[in-house]
């Protein structure tokens, strides 16, 4: 099983713009290393003749008609922010990309 | 190092690659039923499925899949008979699940082609994919000197937007178009934009971001095959801009590789006002967006029955009825090219719908309404002005009741909201005079004032008459009937025209 690294988890938390310390990245590279393992031992029961799954029910085409349906009150979709201004969502600073 | 387009275009090939993203006009968004009105306020349109609240699940929009297979069939792509919808992950404040909803391996159309024209000749683009996923929200930096996101203190989110539906549109690897390049990408977007309009899917308001376009440019040497690195100028928003980025992005990227450099692969920005680029993200780091199949949305098997119903019920396509008008109407190719450029023909076509001939129809548009959409940086269609108007202002004109430069002042008053044409010639007393009192008095004064030409003109040099003509113009601030007012001269001096 193939394990996943520390370099591989400083990799995911620079995407995920988190900021780990080593240690935090070796306690983490191991936890996530049981949990893939955990996992990957599906593979050990699928044969050849059971194709990959992205979906466990053999549906297709659901879909509604495009009707508009009422949502939420700003008031209430802000209701759990952090911060808000302006009635928007209020983010810290985007570092660097644009 | 610098060079110019033609130094850059004798020395390299350029290969073009676009992909253009369209917003559906659906009546709410793809994955929720959300409404998409422009203009509500902020955070008006959310649910726990667009907010990305826990818990909450996505349903598929069918208009949304049945505008993304009629574009397909447009697009003379292949119809998928089952695909999925992935996630694209990555972490940014515009998408509060942290992930975007889109297609990945498997888009829902596939190799097609857009035929355009350039000059009257026929050009294909080949079509990589059509693929359905969904907008963003809109962020606002504040605190930063220009609303940019360099010195903003902080963001804010309005999430009306994410989640409209989008179609996004991609080419394969454009080359051959060679010193053209520039023409051939702002006309590809061009038709595919009155492709779009005729599907009905979206109205393709480029200034409203309703189809947006990023240009991909690279060169190889001339009479090579292997292409050089890209770089990808983003959101570039007019049909005007694809052109000049184009060329711009020809010109910088040739500098480089002649000084010696090495092309940046990177993401670019392109500035309206100088025309050029600027580097944004270097993209050293191949982007990795861990893309997986969305759990939450069960594939879409578009029934073959369903897609030859649909590819059934597709209109004439824009190029085909554009060929048929321009000889309806009489106009050269390069005309009718500009007319498309213009966003022109659907206007007049309602127009002459309206009872105004071809001719004049096209005047006005292409003339004076051209000039003000151009003016106020809209598109013609945006104007306020409907063609029911403009066909009454053509109908003055042709009973005399109107000149060209009266006709001019009454569609000013309409685009500014003074009314009706009609009542915009009432309340400013635009009509053409035709009181012969009024007309004969001020040919009177003309004569009197000008003897010197009075003279002439008895004395058999009529072509003198004009500038009698044009005193009475001017007495009577351009409302006199022009041909009218010459006769009654002639009549006065006794001389026969």
């Amino acid at each position: 099983m193939p394990g996943i690294t520390r370099e591989e988890v400083a990799h995911l938390a620079r995407l995920a713009r988190l900021e780990l310390s080593g240690e935090e990245l070796d306690h983490f590279a191991g936890q996530l290393d049981a949990i893939i393992g955990a996992v990957a031992r599906v593979s050990d029961v699928a044969g050849e003749d059971v194709p990959p799954t992205s979906h466990p029910l053999p549906l297709t085409n659901v879909m509604r008609p495009d009707t508009v349906r009422p949502g939420l009150t700003a008031q209430q979709a802000l209701s759990g922010a952090p911060a808000q201004e302006q009635q928007r969502f209020k983010v810290p600073q985007i570092l660097g990309e644009e | 190092m610098t060079v110019t387009y033609e130094d850059a275009l004798a020395t390299y090939e350029p290969v073009l690659g676009l992909e253009v993203h369209v917003e559906l006009g659906t009546a709410t968004k793809m994955f929720c039923g959300c409404a998409t009105a422009l203009g509500a306020g902020p955070n008006t349109q959310t649910c726990p499925v667009c907010l990305g609240l826990p818990g909450a699940l996505p349903v598929v929009n069918e208009t949304g899949v049945e505008s993304a297979v009629r574009i397909g069939l447009a697009l003379n792509c292949e119809i998928a008979e089952w695909c999925r919808f992935a996630r694209k992950n990555y972490f940014y404040p515009d998408m509060p699940k942290n992930f975007q909803t889109s297609q990945y391996d498997e888009p829902i159309a596939y190799d097609g082609y857009l035929d355009v024209e350039v000059d009257g000749e026929v050009f294909r683009v080949e079509i990589e994919r059509a693929h359905m996923e969904e907008d963003t929200g809109k962020s606002t930096h504040v605190g930063g000197t220009t609303g940019r996101i360099h010195g903003a203190s902080h963001s804010l989110l309005d999430y009306n937007r994410a989640g409209i539906p989008l179609i996004e549109i991609v080419t394969k690897p454009i080359t051959g178009a060679g010193a053209r390049a520039p023409e051939v990408a702002k006309a590809y977007v061009a038709e595919l934009r009155e492709l779009i309009k005729a599907l009905g899917v979206s109205e393709a308001r480029m200034e409203q971001g309703q189809l947006r376009c990023d240009v991909n440019l690279s060169l190889m040497p001339a009479g090579t095959t292997a292409f050089g690195t890209r770089s990808e100028t983003k959101n570039v928003n007019s049909l005007r801009s694809v052109e000049r980025a184009v060329r711009s992005e020809v010109v910088r990227h040739a500098g480089v590789l002649d000084g010696g450099g090495r092309v940046v692969q990177e993401t670019r920005h392109f500035h309206e006002d100088t025309g050029t680029t600027t580097s944004g993200r270097t993209k050293e780091e191949a982007e990795d967006y861990r893309y997986f199949p969305e759990p939450d949305l069960v594939p879409v098997a578009p029934s073959r029955e369903w897609v030859e119903k649909l590819r059934a019920g597709l209109p004439e396509l824009p190029r085909l009825r554009r060929n048929r008008l321009r000889e309806e109407w009489g106009v050269s190719a390069h005309d009718m090219q500009s007319i498309l450029n213009a966003g022109a023909i659907g206007p007049i076509v309602a127009t002459m719908d309206a009872g105004a001939d071809a001719a004049s129809a096209r005047k006005w548009w292409m003339g004076e309404l051209a000039r003000r959409a151009n003016e106020d940086g809209v598109e013609l269609a945006a104007l306020a002005i409907t063609p029911e108007q403009v066909a009454r202002v053509a109908a003055l004109v042709g009973e005399g009741k109107l000149n060209d430069k009266l006709a001019r002042q009454v569609i000013t008053g309409v685009l500014d909201g003074e009314g009706a044409p009609d009542e915009v010639v009432d309340k400013r007393g635009l009509a053409i005079v035709k009181d012969e009192g009024a007309l004969g008095a001020a040919v009177d004064e003309a004569i009197a004032a000008n003897p010197g030409v009075a003279e002439k003109v008895r004395g058999g040099k009529v072509q003198a008459a004009g500038a009698l003509v044009g005193a009475v113009m001017k007495a009577t601030r351009g409302q006199a009937d022009a041909a009218r007012a010459r006769e009654l001269i002639m009549e006065k001096l006794g001389v026969a025209d």
